[in-house]
């Protein structure tokens, strides 16, 4: 089926974008990532630790940038000018790619995020030619913010970053989903396959993930079941699920050509 | 003698350094790596002809595993 994910014009097979954290070492990220089938992975941006990374493996000799779209994101910046300039560093450190993940956060607890911050940043951002995927609270009025001011993609949290918590306000989802003219990803919250396939049949266009995969026991089968579990989600609502009814039981055999009952002796 | 911040430690340097001086003493020359001085990025075609100045504040940046 030829139904690709179109963010900022350019088209992915794959509709799981997949965090590249927390993993054992570099060759288990790099095994889950494969087995995600993601094309997309999130980086973070980190003060090189001066003298100790000379010789030292890098993430990018595991995941080269030539086969993978790298999302460098702001993940741990509480201030729309530290986001800012996070992404300017990024984009010089990737040749001038422009994707980019957003997220300014407001709590060190919750790591919910502060959307004020994050409407700054992200003005900010789309004003100096950036492609915004933004985090964001599952506020319907603050998502459509968000796409008026240019994002390329909005994120809306379904749960606290990291809590497996699964998908705690659907309602919120759709309404984001039914409003957003720009591609609408759930970003944090999916803990095991089926929430990522309650969220794809929701309507979002694609999932990201991280603890979901690299704190499962077997980081490398779950990256596999998330695969499938998005992809069954997402045909699933393609086709279009059966209407529910709450009242009357409908059987699926024909009610025609019965066997007769036998007259029993009283 | 001037005073500048790697990374958030001070170092005191005797003698001028452009940012390519500066990546090579850090044995990061030829690494992926961005550089931002004062807050703002100095691209990499200007490694060789930035000059760091005394209490310039350096950022060195890489890729590293996340979300």
């Amino acid at each position: 089926m030829n139904d690709p994910l179109v963010i900022a014009g350019k088209t992915y097979d794959s509709r799981l974008l997949v965090g590249t954290g927390k993993y054992k070492d570099f060759d288990e990220t790099r095994l889950a990532v494969e087995a995600s089938g993601a094309e997309i992975v999130t980086v973070a941006i980190r003060r090189t630790n001066i003298g100790q990374s000379v010789g030292e493996p890098s993430l990018l000799d595991y995941l080269p940038p030539s086969r993978y779209t790298y999302l460098p994101n702001t993940a741990g910046c509480y201030t729309a000018d530290d986001a800012v300039r996070t992404l300017r560093l990024a984009r010089e450190l990737l040749d001038g790619h422009a994707l980019a993940k957003l997220e300014v956060l407001g709590d060190p607890t919750n790591l919910y995020p502060n959307m004020p911050e994050t409407l700054k940043a992200a003005k900010e951002l789309v004003r100096d030619g950036f492609d915004v995927m933004v985090y964001c609270s599952d506020d319907p009025i603050q998502a459509r913010m968000l796409e008026d001011i240019g994002c390329a993609a909005v994120m809306p949290l379904a749960s606290i970053i990291g809590s497996g918590m699964g998908i705690l306000n659907p309602w919120n989802l759709r309404l984001i989903i039914d409003n957003a003219r720009v591609p609408v990803l759930v970003d944090a919250g999916v803990g095991t396959a089926s929430d990522a396939a309650i969220a794809m049949e929701l309507g979002c266009d694609a999932v990201l993930m991280n603890s979901a995969i690299s704190h499962a026991r077997n980081p490398v089968l779950m990256a596999s079941a998330m695969k499938k579990g998005v992809r069954a989600g997402r045909e699933a609502f393609l086709a279009g699920r059966m209407p529910r009814k709450l009242y009357t039981a409908e059987p699926s055999s024909p009610m025609q050509g019965m066997i007769a009952p036998v007259a029993r002796a009283a | 003698m001037m005073n500048v911040t790697f990374n958030g430690k001070t170092e005191i340097l005797n003698h001028r350094l452009t940012v390519r001086d500066m990546l090579e003493r850090m044995g990061l020359a030829g690494k992926r790596v961005a550089v931002e001085r004062n807050g703002t990025v100095v691209p990499r075609a200007e490694h060789g002809e930035v000059l760091l100045h005394d209490g310039d504040r350096i950022e060195v940046i890489a890729a590293v595993g996340g979300g």
